[in-house]
């Protein structure tokens, strides 16, 4: 059987091509694969396992400041000789410290409170959008991505202006005569949250707007004329349609979060704790690298353990619908 | 006994004085912006009845049954239901389904689901929802593909989805969009049939929107042919092909020869046209049109006899020469050029596997009518 196939095969192709030229496809063909893979070769792994190594590593008033250096100023024994300084005695530190624990989870937590917040904001945007009438649908696309002209620091920093005790929010409540005192906002977890819904929002409403704009109408027509009425329609229907948009909305949205530097930085104050906080603090004020490098760690496994499970999952179901 | 009367012998609601209507369209407008999408139209549609509403895309056949459905309100103008006025009644309050033409199955939810999802909202209990799904898969013919999801099935199987589905809660109208407009030919005649079956079935009253013909006339006890929004006739399909009020009408629905030309004399019995190009045409099949008018006299191929020579004892016959002729196997079409220039579409069953003496291009010819073999249109 493969025989005859593979004797009948270049008989058949012979005419359309010769094995040079079809090498050369197949080369091509396999360069398309294997740019993308070397760009995450170079600007991912690499720079992982040097943050990896130097989580493994000790302190040390140098330069760079710690130790051992992983190079060939020994030779190649001397290059070998280093990993045996190498070990997990910074992981261990980070477990005997309750700040790395309570920095990941308050991490967590507010990147889930304001993964939250940005979808009931974003969801109702977004489905504006998709409703709009299609002409005006670029419009407003445009719209939701003009705020990335400008600089995300500046539009952070504006913020300040805006939340502070004499700031444009508190001026405008007070004028009004809806408060008597100005309220503090600035420097709490409001603001955090103010700040990344607010930076983050077109993250969540693009994935979304693609989502719910591909959905046919009809489907909600259909199922108001089986008797739903339409706000029953919308849970049954249309949300569980645009999952997919949420899923990845949010996702969007809860990685950087918690990760997220800036806007804790400058509109959380001192007191608050976050991690990307605390690797900053870690690696510049304490100047050290391998504690700061085991943070980065932990926190990428924090973050990535739990989106492969969540794709395995989807991989499942889809298999399943399928 | 001549008639054009329904296909259904015993089912002409519409000629009892005393029927009620079941669906009536009371000078119903519907605007959007600028655009009149349906203009103070009247229309009533009776139990049990299979109506088509037939028309030319943007005719305003489909804002007729979304007005019904209630996914639009008219801008003027009520429609009754059962004698109910449905205004301001929401769409998942009406006695009635829809199936849509692009189906709108649910895809996240399998066939069965997809079935049940209307019984659930009326709050069926559990069992009763269990029974008469299993009893709309067995309708449809689909039992073994209950746990499937809409992407899983072909096309024809999706649309009997839908049909279950629109059924399932037993409504007293099924509002039926195109319902055949996917299907490719052979499905689409076949599904014609059990259409009209499952009718009769059910009971139930079907208004069905369509563009093609052949399929309203072949489903429907009555046709309203639709321009531009307004109603241009309602009748059963004998009616719209053997005697169309319209010149609109006769063109639209088969092919149509027409004469222009004007009342040259009537009788009690008969009328006698004169063509714009000296034709003379007797007809006597009851027309009103007051002498000296401006009439046009439309005849359909199938209704003229072509000859060699000239027929003895026709009323009406016109001499011309053969233009051009089709073979199709079960029939020939004729294109006869008259001598006064009109060309006449005229087609003639095979009933014989041989002709004598077939005739053929630029052969003498006569063509011949019976003087009820066409209708005389005012408008």
């Amino acid at each position: 059987m493969t025989n005859i196939a593979a004797a009948a095969a270049p008989s058949t192709i012979a005419t359309a091509a010769t094995p040079l030229t079809r090498l050369a496809k197949g080369f091509v063909n396999r360069l398309v694969i294997i740019i993308p893979y070397l760009w995450l070769l170079f600007f991912f792994l690499v720079p992982f396992i040097i943050v990896f190594k130097i989580s493994l590593s000790q302190t040390a008033i140098a330069m760079p400041p710690y130790t051992p250096v992983l190079d060939f100023s020994d030779g190649v024994s001397g290059f070998f000789a280093g990993f045996r300084d190498l070990n997990f005695d910074n992981y261990t530190w980070l477990t005997q410290d309750a700040l790395y624990f309570n920095a990941y989870v308050t991490s967590l937590i507010i990147a889930g409170i304001s993964t939250i917040l940005t979808l009931i904001v974003g969801y109702p945007i977004a489905y504006g959008m998709a409703r709009a009438p299609a002409a005006i649908r670029p419009t407003l696309l445009m719209l939701v991505i003009l705020p990335f002209w400008t600089s995300f620091l500046i539009r952070v920093y504006a913020w300040i202006g805006i939340l502070k005790p004499e700031g444009l929010l508190n001026q405008v409540l007070l004028a009004t005569g809806l408060i008597s005192q100005p309220l503090v906002i600035l420097n709490t977890y409001t603001a955090i949250f103010i700040g990344i819904v607010y930076s983050y929002l077109p993250f969540m409403v693009l994935p979304l707007y693609s989502s719910l704009e591909k959905m046919d109408y009809s489907l909600v027509e259909a199922a108001q004329d089986l008797g739903c009425p339409q706000t029953s329609a919308f849970w049954k229907i249309t949300f569980p349609l645009s999952l997919p948009g949420v899923v990845a909305g949010c996702l969007l949205v809860f990685i950087p979060a918690v990760g997220e530097f800036v806007i804790p930085d400058l509109l959380g104050g001192s007191q608050t704790l976050m991690i990307g906080k605390t690797l900053w603090n870690e690696f510049f004020s304490n100047r050290d690298w391998p504690v700061s490098s085991a943070v980065a760690v932990i926190l990428l496994l924090v973050l990535t353990i739990p989106i492969m499970f969540f794709q395995q999952a989807q991989a499942k179901a889809q298999e399943q619908g399928k | 006994m001549k008639s054009l009367g329904s296909i259904r012998r015993d089912f002409a609601p519409w000629n009892d004085p005393n029927a009620k209507p079941y669906i009536q369209f009371d000078k119903v407008t519907k605007k959007f912006g600028d655009f009149t999408a349906v203009n103070n139209l009247s229309l009533t549609i009776f139990e049990r009845e299979f109506f088509a509403l037939l028309g030319a895309s943007g005719c305003g056949k489909s804002t007729l049954l979304r007005m019904l459905a209630g996914f639009e309100e008219p801008s003027a103008g009520r429609i009754l239901l059962d004698g109910q006025d449905l205004r301001g009644i929401p769409p998942y309050k009406r006695p009635v389904n829809m199936m849509f033409q692009s189906y709108a199955l649910f895809p996240h939810m399998t066939v069965e689901k997809n079935i049940a999802f209307g019984l659930k909202q009326e709050g069926m209990p559990g069992a009763d929802i269990d029974k008469r799904v299993a009893e709309m898969l067995k309708l449809v013919k689909l039992e073994q593909f209950a746990k499937r999801k809409p992407h899983q099935l072909s096309g024809g199987q999706r649309q009997r989805v839908a049909l279950a589905r629109s059924v399932a809660k037993r409504p007293k109208v099924l509002l039926l969009d195109e319902p055949l407009g996917a299907l490719d030919k052979k499905l689409r005649e076949e599904t014609q049939f059990e259409l009209m079956d499952l009718q009769q079935e059910l009971g139930l009253t079907f208004v069905v929107v369509t563009h093609d013909q052949e399929e309203a006339m072949t489903m429907a006890d009555r046709i309203a042919i639709m321009d531009k929004g307004e109603v241009m006739q309602v009748a059963t399909p004998a009616e719209i092909y053997e005697a169309p009020t319209s010149r609109f009408v006769a063109h639209f629905v088969g092919n149509v020869n027409m004469f222009e030309g004007k009342v040259a004399e009537r009788t009690a019995s008969a009328t006698r046209i004169t063509g714009a190009t000296g034709a003379q045409i007797v007809v006597d099949n009851g027309s009103d049109a007051a002498a000296g008018s401006d009439i046009i006299f439309a005849i359909r191929p199938e209704k003229i006899k072509v000859s060699s020579k000239k027929p003895v004892d026709a009323v009406n016959a016109l001499e011309g020469e053969v233009y051009d002729v089709a073979y199709l196997g079960d029939m020939t079409v004729y294109h006869i050029k008259l001598d006064d220039g009109q060309i006449v579409r005229a087609s003639a069953l095979n009933a014989s596997r041989v002709t004598e003496d077939p005739l053929t291009w630029n052969d003498r010819a006569w063509v011949s009518f019976r003087p009820d073999a066409g209708v005389v249109l005012t408008r």
